[in-house]
C-alpha cells in the first residue's frame, strides 16, 4: 500500500505549525497544555524530528525540553506513542508516531499533543507514561515453558502454514499501548489477545494455553485496565493493524479454560 | 599497566600510543581439532551444583538478544540474575529492528550446507580477521539456536507441509536463513524476552528497567558490580554481584546518523573500558549500502532497507557531474550503471562494503542525485517492465511502502534514492574464548564484544551471534568462572563502590554546571560529521590525523559550552544524552587511532593507501593479521596497544575479488 501517492509535492518548505503540548513535571503534579510555535517545519521531517527541533529551541532558551520516548524510529520498537489531535499515533492508519511525517500537515495547522491517557499507564513526565503493566501481563503467562537446551529439532513439530501466518499476524504487536490509549474503557484486550492468540495458535504453545489465558486475563484486570466493549477503536489505531479477532480468540481460550477448570 | 618504549622514534610529535611490554594474555582457545574444541571445553569447565547456584548474583546489562537470552538461560539454571535495561521494557532493545533473518547450518534445503561451510563463509566474509575457534563454535551452536527459538513459539515462515522455510540471504550460495516475515529480529527478541519473563515469574530473574549503567565497580581486580542511574527518579544505585555481563550493543551512533536506535550508545562499554576492559578493533564498522538518504539537518536517524532490493533494482547515477534533470528525462545513454560497469560478474550484488564505497565515490565526483547530491538511484523500472508490477509489489511491498512513507516518493513512478549508512559495529570490548574481558568477572556478549565477525559481518549473522553468546556460550563459561573464582567480601559500602558512585554523581553535576549554549545534539552532530568525513567508508592518513586533532578540541569545547537544563534528581533526557555524547567524545579518539594504525584495508575498513591497482581493498596479512586491543590510560593520554595474533589453520586467507 502506497500511503503517499502524490509523486510531486506542492507543500512549501518551512511550514508554520502551532503546537499545544501536554507538560507535566512528574507523576504527582498537575499538567497543562502549553502553546508553542514553530516557523520552519520541513515536510520531510518526521513528527518526532519536529519535536526534536522544538526541544532544541527550548534548551537554547534554558527551558526544559518536552520529555517523550522513542528509540528505533522505524516503527518496530514500540517506544513512541503520542495522542495527536485525539488519535493515537496520529491520522495515518497502520503508522507509528515515529513514521508519521510532517508532509501530512499543511502550513498553519495547529496540532494538539497529549500522552497516552489510562489509569494503568501513569504519566511519568510530559508525554512519557509508565507501561510496565504490559510486562506484568507477559510475566503472568505470555511465554512457552521451554528451558534453553531442551528443544527438539526445529522441524520435529510441524505447523500448518495458515496457523503460522495467523500467529505471526498476532505476534507483530509492538506493545506501544495505542490500543489502551484509544479505548474509551482503557482496555488492554487487544494487547493481551494478541499474545494469547500468537501462542495458542502454535502447537508449541498448546500445553499451556488454558492456564496462560486465565492468568494473563486475571493480570490484565488486576492492573486496572478496563473491559472490552467491542468498540473496535484499538484495531483502528493499531500501528501493526492487529485484528480484534485476537480478542475473540482470547475470550474463547479463556472460556474454554474456565470450563476445563484451568488455573 | 606495563609501558614500554614508544612505537616509533620520537621526533617532534609525542607518541600516539605505546606498545604493550607484556605478552598478550592467553585467549584460552582450547587445543585439539576445530570441531572438538567447544565440546571439550564444555566438559573441562567447572560446574556449580544446583543447590549452590542461587547464592551467586549475576548482573546482566542490556536485554537485547544477547542479554535477554543470557538472563533467561542463567535464570533457568538457578542463578540470582538481575537484568538491567535503559528502556521502559526489555522488549524495546534494538535487536528488534533486524529485518532479514538468522543463519543456521541446518542444511534443511539439502543444498550442501554444513557447520563447516557456515564457519568457512563467516571467516572469509570477515576478511580473515576473526578467531577460527570462536567462529566454529558460533556455526556449531547455530543449529541449537533455531531449535530453541522454534520451541519458544517464534513464528518462523513455514512451507505448506508445515516445515520451516529457508532462503538465501546476503549473497550466500546456500539457503540457510530462517526468517519471520521482515521482522525476524522482533520475533527472536520477543522469544528471548518471554523466556526471561518466565524466569521473572519463577523468581530467578529480577528485572530492573529504566536504568542506565554509569560505572563498573572493580574490587581486587575483578568486576563486582555496577552503578546505575534510575532514569525516572535520578537515584544513583549500587548493585553488587559475582559477575557482570555487558550486553549493551554497538557504537554505531558515534557517527550521529546511523540505522541504530536513538538510545543506542557506547556508555556502558566505554565506562567498563575506563575500568580496565580493553577495546578491540574499534575501527571496524559496517556501512550498509541500501539506506534512505538524509533529507536535512533535522534528520535524527537513518532507515535501512533490506539489501534484497538489489536483486531487482539497478543502481545508477548520471554520467556527467551536475546533471540535475529529473531521472525520467535522463536517457539511457546518459546513465552510468556503475556497479554493472565495474563488476560485470556480480553487478548490483557486490558485497556491502564494495557497494557502499562506490556510492560514495560517484557522489564525491559530483554525480550524486537528490537535493543534497548525496544519493544514488535504485531503479526498478526494468524489472517492473519485465516481471510486472504485481511481482515487484509481492516481493518488496512492505519495503516500498516504508520508503514511500518516509520520503513521499512512489518507487513505482520514480527511482528510489539510496545512500550508505552506518549499520553495525564489528569492534567492541576484547574478550577471550570464554567471552571474558580483560577484567575478570566482566563478560561481554553480542555486538558489544569485538565479536566473531572479523572486519565485516555477513547478513543474518548478528542475530545468530547474539543468541549464541546468550543461550549457549554464557551458560557454560559464566558458571565456570563462578566455580573457579575466589570471592572476597564486597559490600555495597565498599570504598570501591563509594568511589564509583561519587564519580558518577560528580560527572552529572559537572554536566549540569557548565551552563553553556550548545545542546548535546549539536555536539553529537558535529562529532558525527567529523567521524563520517574522516573515519567513515573510506579512510586515509590525513583524514584520520585530522580527526585525532579535532576530536580533543571538540571535547574541550563540549566541557566549556554544553547546555543541560533541569536537574539530576528527576527524569532528564538531556542529561542522559549529554553523558552519552561525553563518552563518545572520548571513545571517538581510539576509533580514529585504531583506523590510523591499521594501515591496511580489510572488510569494512578501507584505507585508501592500501588498494589494488583496480581500486579494491588490499589486505596486508603480514602486518595486520591481528586483533588490536586498546588499553585505557587516561582521557587524552596515549593508550597501550595489545596485539593478538590470529592464526588460520583451516580457512586459508585469500584475496576477495568480485570482478
Amino acid at each position: 500500500m502506497i500511503v503517499n501517492p502524490a509523486p510531486t509535492r506542492t507543500a512549501p518548505k518551512g511550514m508554520r505549525i502551532a503546537l499545544r503540548v501536554w507538560r507535566q513535571a512528574n507523576a504527582t503534579t498537575r499538567g497543562r497544555l502549553v502553546n508553542y510555535q514553530l516557523d520552519d517545519v520541513s515536510p520531510d521531517m518526521s513528527f518526532l524530528e519536529m519535536l526534536d527541533v522544538l526541544n532544541e529551541t527550548l534548551i537554547k532558551k534554558g527551558e526544559e525540553p518536552v520529555d517523550f520516548e522513542s528509540d528505533c524510529r522505524e516503527g518496530i520498537c514500540g517506544s513512541c506513542g503520542l495522542m495527536i489531535d485525539g488519535r493515537a499515533h496520529g491520522p495515518l492508519a497502520g503508522t507509528t508516531t515515529c513514521q508519521l511525517h510532517m508532509r501530512t500537515y499543511r502550513d498553519g495547522d495547529e496540532i494538539v499533543i497529549e500522552p497516552w491517557r489510562a489509569e494503568a499507564f501513569p504519566i511519568l513526565k510530559d508525554l512519557s507514561v509508565d507501561r510496565s503493566a504490559f510486562d506484568r501481563i507477559i510475566v503472568a503467562g505470555g511465554f512457552v515453558s521451554v528451558n534453553t537446551g531442551a528443544a527438539p529439532d526445529a522441524n520435529a513439530v510441524l505447523v500448518p502454514k495458515g496457523d503460522a501466518d495467523l500467529a505471526m499476524d498476532a505476534a507483530a504487536c509492538i506493545a506501544c499501548g495505542a490500543c489502551v490509549a484509544q479505548c474509551k474503557n482503557a482496555s488492554a484486550a487487544l494487547f493481551t489477545g494478541a499474545k494469547v492468540s500468537h501462542l495458542s495458535l502454535l502447537p508449541q504453545g498448546g500445553p499451556e494455553r488454558g492456564r496462560r489465558a486465565i492468568r494473563m486475563v486475571q493480570q490484565m484486570d488486576a492492573e486496572g485496565f478496563g473491559s472490552c466493549s467491542n468498540e473496535g477503536e484499538c484495531e483502528a489505531v493499531c500501528p501493526k493493524q492487529i485484528s480484534i479477532g485476537t480478542i475473540a480468540r482470547m475470550n474463547r481460550e479463556f472460556t474454554r479454560a474456565a470450563l476445563d477448570g484451568a488455573s | 599497566m606495563a609501558i614500554a618504549t614508544p612505537d616509533r622514534p620520537t621526533t617532534a610529535a609525542p607518541p600516539r600510543f605505546f606498545e604493550a611490554a607484556t605478552p598478550m594474555p592467553d585467549a584460552r582457545i582450547p587445543s585439539g581439532p576445530l570441531e572438538r574444541k567447544w565440546t571439550h571445553r564444555k566438559f573441562e569447565n567447572k560446574l556449580v551444583a544446583p543447590a549452590n547456584r542461587r547464592k551467586y548474583t549475576v548482573i546482566v546489562v542490556g536485554t537485547g538478544l544477547a542479554g535477554a537470552s543470557a538472563a533467561a538461560s542463567l535464570g533457568e539454571q538457578g542463578y540470582d540474575v538481575q537484568a538491567f535495561c535503559i528502556h521502559d521494557t526489555p522488549r524495546r532493545a534494538h535487536s528488534i529492528a533486524a529485518q532479514g533473518g538468522i543463519n543456521a547450518a541446518k542444511n534443511y534445503k539439502n543444498d550442501g550446507d554444513s557447520v563447516y561451510r557456515l564457519f568457512y563463509d563467516t571467516i572469509k566474509g570477515g576478511d580473515y580477521r576473526a578467531r577460527e575457534a570462536n567462529v566454529y563454535r558460533l556455526a556449531e551452536v547455530s543449529v541449537d539456536i533455531v531449535d530453541q527459538c522454534a520451541a519458544q513459539g517464534v513464528p518462523f515462515a513455514r512451507e505448506y507441509g508445515g516445515l520451516i522455510d529457508n532462503r538465501s540471504f546476503g549473497g550466500a550460495q546456500v539457503e540457510r536463513t530462517f526468517y519471520a516475515r521482515g521482522q525476524t529480529g522482533q520475533q527472536l527478541l520477543l522469544g528471548a524476552y518471554q523466556a526471561m519473563m518466565r524466569q521473572v515469574q519463577a523468581g530467578t530473574v529480577t528485572l530492573v528497567p529504566r536504568r542506565e549503567m554509569l560505572e563498573l565497580v572493580v574490587i581486587d581486580g575483578a568486576a563486582r558490580g555496577i552503578i546505575t542511574r534510575d532514569l525516572v527518579t535520578g537515584a544513583i544505585e549500587r548493585h553488587v554481584a559475582h559477575a557482570v555481563l555487558l550486553c549493551t550493543g554497538g557504537y554505531g551512533t558515534a557517527f550521529y546518523l546511523s540505522t541504530n536506535a536513538i538510545n543506542s550508545n557506547v556508555t556502558a562499554a566505554w565506562r567498563a573500558h575506563k575500568q580496565g576492559a580493553w577495546f578491540a578493533n574499534p575501527c571496524y564498522t559496517q556501512i550498509h549500502p541500501t539506506c534512505i538518504p538524509v533529507s536535512g539537518d533535522h534528520q535524527s536517524k537513518l532507515t535501512l532497507m533490506s539489501e534484497s532490493l538489489r536483486n531487482n533494482g539497478r543502481i545508477w547515477v548520471p554520467k556527467s557531474a551536475g546533471d540535475r534533470r529529473p531521472p525520467s528525462e535522463i536517457p539511457e545513454a546518459d546513465r552510468d550503471y556503475y556497479l554493472e560497469r565495474k563488476y560485470p560478474s556480480f553487478g548490483n550484488l557486490v558485497p556491502r562494503d564494495v557497494a557502499s564505497r562506490n556510492a560514495k565515490e560517484v557522489c564525491d565526483d559530483g554525480r550524486g542525485v537528490g537535493d543534497s547530491g548525496l544519493s544514488v538511484y535504485l531503479d526498478f523500472r526494468d524489472d517492473i517492465r519485465r516481471l510486472g508490477r504485481p511481482v515487484i509489489e509481492a516481493r518488496y511491498g512492505n519495503l516500498l511502502e516504508m520508503y514511500n512513507r518516509i520520503t513521499g516518493d512512489d518507487p513505482f513512478e520514480t527511482p528510489m534514492r539510496i545512500y550508505p549508512a552506518v549499520h553495525y559495529t564489528m569492534g567492541g570490548l576484547w574478550v577471550d574464548y570464554h567471552l571474558q574481558s580483560s577484567v575478570p568477572g566482566l563478560f561481554v556478549l553480542g555486538e558489544a564484544n569485538f565479536s566473531d565477525h572479523g572486519a565485516n559481518r555477513l547478513g543474518a549473522s548478528a542475530l545468530m551471534q547474539g543468541l549464541a553468546d546468550g543461550y549457549f556460550v554464557a551458560p557454560s563459561v559464566v558458571p565456570e568462572y563462578l566455580a573457579s573464582a575466589r570471592f572476597t567480601d564486597a559490600p555495597a559500602n565498599h570504598p570501591a563502590f563509594d568511589a564509583a558512585a561519587n564519580a558518577v554523581t560528580g560527572q552529572l553535576d559537572r554536566l549540569l554546571k557548565v551552563g553553556g549554549a550548545t545542546t548535546p545534539r549539536e555536539f553529537h552532530r558535529a562529532l558525527g560529521r567529523l567521524m563520517w568525513d574522516c573515519v567513515g567508508m573510506s579512510r586515509n592518513q590525513a583524514g584520520l590525523e585530522r580527526a585525532l586533532r579535532e576530536i580533543p578540541a571538540l571535547r574541550a569545547e563540549f566541557w566549556r559550552d554544553i547546555a543541560v537544563p533541569g536537574t539530576a534528581d528527576l527524569k532528564n533526557q538531556s542529561l542522559e544524552y549529554a553523558g552519552r555524547v561525553a563518552d563518545y567524545l572520548e571513545f571517538a579518539e581510539v576509533m580514529a587511532l585504531d583506523a590510523l594504525e591499521r594501515a591496511e584495508s580489510c572488510g569494512g575498513h578501507f584505507r585508501e593507501e592500501s588498494q589494488t591497482p583496480e581500486g579494491e581493498a588490499l589486505r596486508d596479512d603480514r602486518h595486520f593479521a591481528h586483533v588490536a586491543a586498546w588499553e585505557f590510560t587516561g582521557v587524552g593520554t596515549p593508550p597501550v596497544l595489545h596485539r593478538e595474533q590470529l592464526g588460520f589453520e583451516y580457512a586459508h586467507p585469500t584475496q576477495r575479488s568480485y570482478k
